[in-house]
């Protein structure tokens, strides 16, 4: 029953929870280059206006590819907030990434194909400490299944110290903060014109945003993830833990230049070596 | 509340090109990015994609080389979209009207909606062609919109 009730409010509070988060994040952001901001319900007037504009389709594949990321975007959550299996979760999250990558590969556009290529090497980044931080998870409380993990005893982040620091780090590659913006980027920070955007307009773009934000809103539930336990409580600590957790991204975003990709693989593959491994070595040793 | 949500002027995301300007109006225009003048109160982006954007914002006149390269960019752009030209440049062709290879303003190439003169045009002037441009925004949008109906 719960179950059904969280998937309902994640498919409809999601995209809200998204685009104020964007809103948070241009506000922030322009106020700390010392800029007054656009206003915090601007994403939701960008998408509304992305949805008014003309399409300009580039072939018949690329838009079924932007629907699937949707899709599986929204099931990655949808099954995440219901409670299901953490493994299967992330996994249907990266099928996701593969759709908008392979929608980019689609458009014959040398932008969209680098802007494909540089999103491949950052799922080969992250994966490695996407897939720990679910096998931390099943490690220190025995089920891969979230509706488990939220009725542990002691917040889980007590056992994965270490992931959760590897997954804060990766974090900044799922939501295309700078310095691992490399593929795609918000608006206004263009290098191979749009990367992996360069190709859609219209309501394919609006689309693409719109899963942007349900993609946000799963990310910060994992977070939340590591500091919720069978306390009713926890839940007051989880949420202004993901507020603190959004704000050193936005922090980071404004302070740090985009990085190479070889860069982005190794500082990235450093820390899941050392935050992650370390810390499942030791968890092995504990339980 | 929804209608005024919807309006393309909430959100008017513009395509800086520079034709073939000294570069003193694409300072300007970059300019009123900075905290002084600030344009993304107003919802504003300068994207430099084409595909996204609704404002093409043209500095420098026209010559027979960036004659294609402009119609295509224009081309490329989905509508509604309106074209402001900043700097006298871009309106009739400046000081180098006279050139043997300037052909003359943007309007030679595309229909121009709005011109922002001066030399260099200061960022003030700019953001009030800007603000135009975006009132005609709606008023195409909403001419898209019964032209569909019908």
């Amino acid at each position: 029953m719960w179950s059904i009730i969280s998937v309902a409010l994640y498919l409809i509070l999601g995209p809200v929870v998204g685009g104020l988060l964007a809103g948070f994040d241009r506000k922030i952001s322009a106020r700390l280059q010392g800029r007054q901001g656009p206003p915090l319900l601007q994403p939701f007037y960008d998408l509304f206006k992305l949805f008014s504009k003309q399409s300009v389709v580039v072939n018949n594949v690329q838009d079924f590819l932007v629907c699937g990321f949707l899709v599986f975007i929204v099931f990655t959550g949808g099954l995440f907030f219901s409670g299901g299996d953490l493994l299967l979760v992330f996994f249907a999250l990266t099928l996701a990434g593969i759709f908008f990558m392979m929608s980019a590969c689609s458009a014959n556009s040398p932008y969209s194909a680098m802007g494909a290529q540089r999103e491949l090497m950052q799922m080969m980044a992250y994966e490695p400490m996407v897939l720990l931080t679910a096998i931390g998870f099943y490690k220190s409380t025995g089920s891969f299944a979230v509706s488990d993990i939220i009725h542990s005893s002691v917040s889980n982040i007590a056992y994965l110290p270490g992931i959760f620091i590897g997954f804060l780090f990766i974090l900044a590659i799922k939501f295309r903060k700078s310095p691992f913006d490399l593929s795609t980027s918000h608006h206004a920070h263009q290098e191979m014109v749009k990367g992996l955007t360069t190709e859609l307009s219209g309501n394919i773009l609006a689309l693409v945003e719109l899963s942007h934000w349900y993609e946000n809103a799963f990310l910060l539930g994992v977070v939340g993830l590591f500091i919720i336990n069978s306390n009713w409580w926890s839940f007051l600590i989880a949420v202004p833990v993901c507020i603190i957790a959004y704000f050193m991204e936005i922090l980071v975003d404004n302070t740090f230049p985009r990085v190479k990709w070889e860069v982005m693989l190794k500082s990235t593959w450093l820390v899941t070596l050392v935050a992650g491994v370390i810390n499942l070595m030791i968890l092995s040793f504990i339980k | 509340m929804v209608l005024f949500m919807l309006n393309v002027s909430k959100s008017p995301w513009l395509l800086h090109y520079d034709g073939s300007s000294c570069n003193g109006c694409d300072i300007e225009v970059l300019a009123c990015l900075t905290p002084i003048y600030d344009v993304e109160r107003f919802g504003v982006i300068n994207t430099g994609n084409p595909k996204h954007a609704d404002i093409f914002l043209i500095t420098g006149g026209i010559n027979k080389q960036n004659e294609p390269v402009v119609r295509q960019i224009y081309e490329q752009m989905p509508n509604p979209k309106v074209v402001v030209a900043v700097g006298i440049c871009a309106c009739n062709g400046g000081i180098f009207k006279e050139c043997y290879n300037i052909l003359g303003g943007v309007d030679t190439v595309l229909p121009v909606d709005i011109y922002v003169p001066g030399c260099a045009a200061r960022p003030e002037a700019i953001i009030d062609g800007v603000v135009k441009a975006v009132a005609l925004l709606d008023e195409k949008r909403r001419v898209r919109k019964e032209e569909a109906r019908q």
